[in-house]
């Protein structure tokens, strides 16, 4: 008894010996991950939340006054409104953003569907559309916005002169968001497209012979099997592309020049505040708002549509 | 197909139908890129021609010689290259550290540290723009390529874990466990077991936090003053004078550094599209 009894107790510290050097060993693994992420992400987001509070210039943040919520809104005892959330400016600039969001998401994915449907069956040359398709996400934002700004040039432009003879699209601020939408929805559609057409040919081919035997439109087998089978993928693209939309700078930068990037762009907005304008303490007052606005539609996107990233 | 047989009318009707749509969208796809291409070997002067024209105006190279000529695009290739392989070399090697931990090891606040490499992996850049640009500034790493690299890691690091947790986790425990049993340690197990198995999924990953780091803009043009990238260089092209957009240089600027991406892109469609789906997909 007492010679069996030896082993039976040694072996779970053994294995918890095991367990726990095997722990030991995954932190080890992560830490060089984790510091890097505290270095580059955690730190500068403290500094940016904790210089929301104060006044202070980028060049010299260490000379500061303590603002509280200041920076936020203020009103002078002459009535002079200082806090950004006071400006109209900003609000053009979160209005812009939104309107940017919602259009050309809801259109990429429109069209991302379109696309990977049509890639999805049988044709001649569906190797090359598929290989195509993918030409427009290769292309850096940068130059792909180049590329619609010469387009849209109201002299030489294949749009700006010869579609519409002549007019600066981008010279007013009320059709300039519609043509910085189409850049967007241009560039990224082949995202949507790539992530939906994955998501298709993941779908059982069966279940479609099933619904053509039981004489089911190709219409009604579209909206009844393939929508809700694709909506898990299709929810995750959706946040993805959201959260890429509202923190859009690149393309309005390039396309209408800084300045007029802030009335158009959150993170902008944000930019001129904080670089432009040098005012460290504003600055990050306006990127602690961007980054609370972009949460809570992660966090209602996430808990409306219950989406599982993992 | 039953179709063809009792209504051929409206057969053909839906087949030609169906070629016009992907007429239509390979057009939409195509036409601003071949557009831009063609720019790109016209002579300034031929700028002004109507469309028709334009196509059938002389070819030139000369756009071409005169980007090259420029000596900020030239820094700016050079250091495009320096910071996109330094992020995207440091990133493949924490991260796949990180996703051997993430996909094969039990421990305590696993799903925590997923959680916060998800969350910074959608943080919008601006929230650290200002606290980056002070520490980049402390470091002395403004308009160093350095400052890039570090700054560029926020995004290719959760990027790299991400991808490669979800590929690690595919790969068969047999393989692991023999080598444990070996006695061989983590680090031995990680590079000799492990690295030849997700050589596709490095590739793959590596390439696409490239493309990332390669067409990064923000921090470009906020961290540098000289030490331009070619996104940024090419976002401020200008020509002699305040007011003439060189439009042909611009045009083939964008096509050099564009095309290297479009053939790295279609040489590794297949792995892309399995990157792309294991870092999104997940549903």
């Amino acid at each position: 008894m007492t010679t069996n009894a030896t082993p039976k107790i040694a072996a779970p510290v053994r294995r918890r010996g095991i367990e726990a050097a095997r722990a030991r060993q995954a932190v080890l693994l992560l830490l060089p991950t984790l510091i890097a992420i505290a270095l580059v992400a955690g730190y500068p987001l403290y500094r940016t939340i904790f210089f929301s509070m104060f006044e202070a210039n980028l060049t010299n943040p260490d000379q500061r006054t303590f603002l509280g919520f200041g920076n936020f809104w203020f009103t002078t005892s002459d009535g002079i409104a200082l806090g950004f959330l006071q400006d109209p400016k900003w609000w053009g600039a979160v209005k812009n953003t939104m309107l940017f969001t919602v259009v050309s998401v809801f259109l990429e994915t429109v069209f991302g569907m379109i696309i990977a449907m049509v890639v999805n069956s049988a044709f001649k040359g569906r190797a090359f559309l598929r290989t195509a398709m993918l030409v427009p996400w290769a292309i850096p934002t940068v130059v792909s916005a180049q590329m619609w700004a010469y387009m849209y040039n109201d002299s030489f432009g294949l749009i700006g002169r010869g579609l519409l003879g002549g007019q600066a699209l981008l010279a007013n601020t009320d059709s300039a968001i519609w043509a910085l939408i189409a850049v967007d929805v241009w560039k990224t559609t082949s995202f949507m497209a790539l992530l939906i057409l994955a998501g298709l040919q993941s779908l059982p081919t069966d279940m479609y012979e099933a619904a053509d035997m039981d004489g089911a439109t190709k219409w009604t087998q579209f909206w009844r099997m393939t929508l809700p089978l694709l909506r898990p993928a299709l929810l995750v693209a959706l946040v993805f592309r959201s959260l890429d939309a509202l923190r859009v700078f690149d393309i309005m930068s390039v396309m209408l020049g800084n300045v007029n990037a802030a009335s158009t762009s959150m993170t902008g907005y944000a930019r001129q505040a904080l670089i432009d304008n040098q005012l460290l303490g504003m600055g990050s007052a306006v990127s602690i708002a961007v980054f609370v606005i972009i949460m809570v539609i992660v966090v209602i996107y996430v808990t409306a549509f219950r989406v599982k990233f993992d | 197909m039953v179709l063809k047989r009792t209504n051929p009318t409206l057969y053909y009707l839906q087949r030609t139908g169906f070629y016009l749509l992907v007429i239509v969208i390979t057009l939409y796809l195509l036409v601003p890129f071949f557009w831009a291409v063609l720019t790109s070997f016209r002579k300034s002067g031929d700028l002004f021609l109507p469309p028709a024209q334009f196509i059938g105006a002389a070819s030139t190279f000369g756009n071409y010689i005169d980007v090259f000529a420029n000596p900020n695009f030239q820094k700016g290739l050079l250091f495009s290259l320096i910071v996109a392989v330094g992020s995207v070399v440091i990133s493949l090697i924490f991260g796949s550290f990180a996703a051997y931990a993430l996909g094969r090891f039990k421990f305590r606040f696993k799903s925590g540290v997923l959680y916060v490499i998800l969350a910074v992996s959608v943080f919008p850049q601006i929230a650290v723009l200002g606290g980056l640009y002070t520490l980049i500034s402390n470091l002395n790493l403004y308009n160093s390529p350095l400052g890039l690299i570090l700054s560029y890691l926020i995004f290719t690091i959760p990027f790299t874990v991400w991808v490669l947790t979800s590929f690690v986790r595919d790969i068969p425990g047999e393989l692991e466990e023999a080598a444990l049993v070996d006695g061989a340690s983590p680090l031995q197990t990680l590079f000799q077991v492990l690295f030849p198995v997700m050589m596709p999924a490095l590739v793959t990953t590596g390439l696409l936090a490239f493309i990332n780091a390669w067409n990064e803009y923000l921090f470009a043009l906020t961290f540098t003053s000289t030490n331009r990238t070619v996104p940024v260089v090419i976002a401020n092209y200008s020509g002699a004078t305040q007011f003439d957009q060189p439009w042909g240089q611009i045009m083939a600027a964008s096509i050099v550094v564009t095309v290297p991406l479009i053939i790295l892109v279609l040489v590794f469609q297949r792995n892309i599209v399995s990157g792309l789906t294991a870092g999104a997909v997940k549903g």
